[in-house]
């Protein structure tokens, strides 16, 4: 299935836009550029493989480097409680006989989290627009935030939304067109 | 000669020599100045746990008082030795329950130190009084319950970063209550909650305590307590620095700082509220020494307070700094000497903070006595490190890191050669560096050329072939220490400086080209090197002898090859052919 949509903290407007080539292939464009390195026979290995598939994934994290120790590392990740800990969150699907629950720091953005749930429940999500929403899909993803209330998955810049989302609701298609027109 | 000097008069000339190279420099004289030399030295230092036997030791220096002793090689510390590599202590503190029973001071750097190890410390040297351990690890906290019960005269409890297992803060509690003999005391490695009675009356009866740094789990609340009772201490790591913001609890710890006249240094700062940073503004004009790289504290309280403290000598902080904080350090601090920056986040490609090399070059114009650098940043160039040269021809500690490997220059994005090179043609007293960025044997060069008093170099992601290895060897006459990682450095090198080895502490190489031939050749070669192999992923030999090995560690050695290697680690000696010819069960371990 089509996924043209780069999900960023930027305005998404590519995603309203006609592209030919890879899903993704621009956002592997943008980091190489900025990188614009050779890159060791080892790293090479799993960033090749990436690029190639929907999303680039996060560089391989080479062992030991940067070169801080790992007693650093965890007492800066500790000051803040949620860091070490997973954001366990339920999910529920309509229909569905029963809900999950995920680890929302697993995913590295909302493609991915988007793949992760239509295989979860095997349905089809479809493709997100800042104008239309999940418009055309059979299901959409929504989530109750802090205040309570239920939003469209998608329109905040993905960090804001982990640490916002408390749960996550696959509304039918039909339902959740009226989210998408707003 | 020798003769017209009595013995004693000999041994109260030596007793005024207390560094290992003047000591050394003597017991090479001749016979009699080696033996009044070895019968007199109380100190020693071993640099490389395996480069000799305690039994050798104790034969050569029968009445030592003091021992120190590092075991694992530096990238230990950033998990490129596997777990059970080595370093333990256990054969060394075995054999000098023995023979050192006046024994007083015991320090350990990245060793393997068990709870038996510190119950055996603790009941055999009746005189014990000082304990330091950097970066240790496999004891726990019931280890240092021995220790405070049953060292009468224990001075020093230093624990460094070590990983302890932490059972219980009920150690502390062994300390007997006629123990009034601490004067240091550095329990912040510790992650459990020590009771904090125990530790108020520890405090108030040792009345020379001027070492005390504690661990997170002391609220900043209590704080005021200990410094009431410890008005004397120069050293003070604090534990939490957060708490709710109270009026009282500020001025209870504003009143407490007051009263702290002679202190100097100040860490800790963890889960900092940058509201309780001007409890401290008394005594920032006295601080020479400022640990803030757990404060997450950002501009402009984090500037703020670091610029109250202008006679800094010593400051070591997060990248929140930024550029803006490190210009008014410059013009606040002019008698800094060493500066370390670290990355709040280290895995971050892009980093939220503005922190570039212009901070750097900042403080390399703005602090004339600067000589020791430590410097994680995102982008460098030729021009900022050739500045931070010329700036400061009096570096001798430059350890930068450009985080992203092989970054080039980032105005020109040519590599970074020319900026290192820079660096070692000014910096002619230049002990330690390390590199990052893009770099190519051409840097090798200079540094062969230039690096004349260099003594540890760390290289990683650089070079282009073996004649980068090569410049480094052959040029750098005052190389000790080498690591190198995921560099294309192979046999040749190797194998042409072989005899350079020999005059080195040790070599570290991971992730390059050399292949198990050259190391089975190099290991044959020098009997006085320990050529060992680490390979994780199976027998060297299971390959092909061109094929590389995952890790290589070639220390000199006058204890023959270690035996107490674990099955993923393989000495390269003589007998190598016939070792491998027999299964690999039951092989070290």
């Amino acid at each position: 299935m089509e996924r043209a949509a780069v999900y960023d903290n930027e305005l998404n407007l590519k995603a309203t836009e006609l592209r030919l080539g890879l899903p993704g292939a621009d956002e592997s464009e943008k980091q190489s550029s900025r990188n614009n390195k050779r890159s060791s026979a080892e790293m090479d290995d799993s960033r090749d493989k990436d690029e190639q598939e929907s999303a680039p994934a996060p560089k391989a994290q080479v062992v030991g480097w940067p070169p801080v120790r790992s007693y650093r590392k965890n007492i800066l990740h500790q000051k803040n409680e949620s860091d070490l800990s997973g954001i366990f969150v339920k999910v529920s699907m309509d229909g569905a006989p029963y809900l999950r629950k995920i680890d929302l720091k697993v995913y590295i953005n909302y493609q991915d989290l988007l793949k992760a749930l239509e295989n979860m429940f095997k349905c089809s999500i479809g493709v997100y627009s800042e104008r239309e929403g999940y418009d055309g899909s059979e299901f959409a993803p929504t989530y109750e935030d802090k205040d309570g209330d239920w939003m469209l998955v998608g329109d905040v810049p993905w960090d804001m939304f982990i640490t916002s989302c408390k749960r996550l609701r696959i509304m039918k298609g039909s339902e959740a067109k009226g989210l998408g027109c707003l | 000669m020798a003769q017209s000097f009595p013995e004693d008069v000999l041994e109260h000339v030596f007793s005024f020599l207390n560094h290992d190279r003047d000591r050394n420099a003597v017991s090479l004289v001749c016979k009699s100045w080696y033996d009044i030399e070895r019968l007199s030295r109380r100190r020693i230092f071993i640099g490389n746990c395996y480069a000799v036997s305690p039994e050798i030791v104790i034969r050569r220096f029968p009445d030592v008082r003091a021992v120190e002793l590092k075991g694992k090689p530096h990238f230990a510390d950033f998990n490129l030795v596997p777990e059970g590599w080595g370093g333990y202590v256990y054969p060394w503190v075995v054999s000098m329950a023995g023979a050192y029973p006046w024994l007083e001071e015991i320090k350990l750097k990245r060793m393997v130190v068990t709870d038996e190890n510190l119950e055996l410390i603790s009941k055999s040297f009746k005189n014990f009084t000082v304990l330091v351990l950097l970066s240790c690890e496999g004891f726990t906290t019931d280890g240092l319950a021995y220790i405070a019960a049953n060292c009468r005269n224990l001075r020093e409890l230093d624990l460094g970063e070590s990983e302890v297992e932490d059972l219980s803060g009920h150690w502390l509690s062994h300390f007997p209550d006629n123990c009034t003999s601490l004067v240091s005391l550095n329990i912040s490695c510790l992650g459990s909650e020590v009771s904090f009675s125990a530790l108020e009356r520890l405090v108030a009866r040792c009345p020379n305590l001027k070492t005390l740094r504690l661990n997170r789990a002391v609220p900043l609340e209590k704080l005021p307590n200990l410094l009431c009772r410890a008005p004397q201490l120069v050293e003070l790591g604090t534990g939490a620095y957060s708490a709710e913001i109270q009026s009282d609890i500020f001025s209870n710890l504003s009143e407490a700082f007051l009263g702290c006249k002679q202190l100097k240094g100040l860490s800790g700062f963890w889960d900092v509220v940058p509201a309780y940073l001007p409890a401290m503004y008394s005594v920032c004009s006295q601080i020479t020494s400022l640990n803030l790289s757990y404060a997450t504290a950002q501009n402009p309280d984090l500037v703020q307070f670091v610029s109250q403290c202008g006679n800094l000598q010593r400051l070591w902080v997060l990248d929140y700094i930024e550029d803006v904080g490190l210009e008014a350090l410059a013009a606040a601090c002019k008698d800094l000497q060493e500066l370390r920056v670290f990355p709040s986040d280290p895995y971050d490609a892009e980093g939220n903070v503005t922190l570039t090399e212009q901070g750097l070059v900042a403080v390399s114009e703005g602090c004339p006595k600067l000589q020791s650098v430590l410097y994680f940043c995102r982008q460098m160039s030729n021009a900022a490190l050739v500045a931070i040269a010329r700036n400061r021809p009096n570096m001798i500690r430059f350890r930068l890191c450009i985080i992203e490997p092989r970054a080039p220059d980032y105005l020109t994005l040519e590599p970074l050669d020319a900026g290192f090179g820079a660096i070692v043609e000014n910096c002619k007293e230049l002990l330690r560096l390390s590199m990052s960025g893009l770099l190519t044997d051409r840097v090798f060069e200079y540094i062969g050329t230039h690096a004349k008093k260099l003594e540890m170099l760390s290289i990683a992601f650089a070079g282009d072939s073996d004649l980068g290895l090569h410049h480094v060897l052959s040029g750098c006459e005052s190389l000790r220490k080498l690591e190198i990682r995921d560099c294309p450095f192979g046999d040749k090198a190797l194998l042409a400086n072989a005899t350079k080895l020999e005059t080195m502490r040790s070599l570290w190489m991971s992730s390059c080209s050399v292949s198990f031939g050259a190391c089975k050749l190099l290991g044959q070669k020098m009997p006085r090197l320990n050529v060992e192999v680490i390979n994780e992923r199976g027998p060297p030999d299971s390959g092909p002898e061109d094929c590389p090995v995952e890790k290589l560690y070639v220390y000199r050695t006058i204890a023959g090859p270690r035996v107490d290697m674990p099955g993923f680690v393989w000495t390269m000696d003589e007998r190598v052919s016939s070792r491998f010819s027999r299964a690999t069960e039951g092989h070290g371990d």
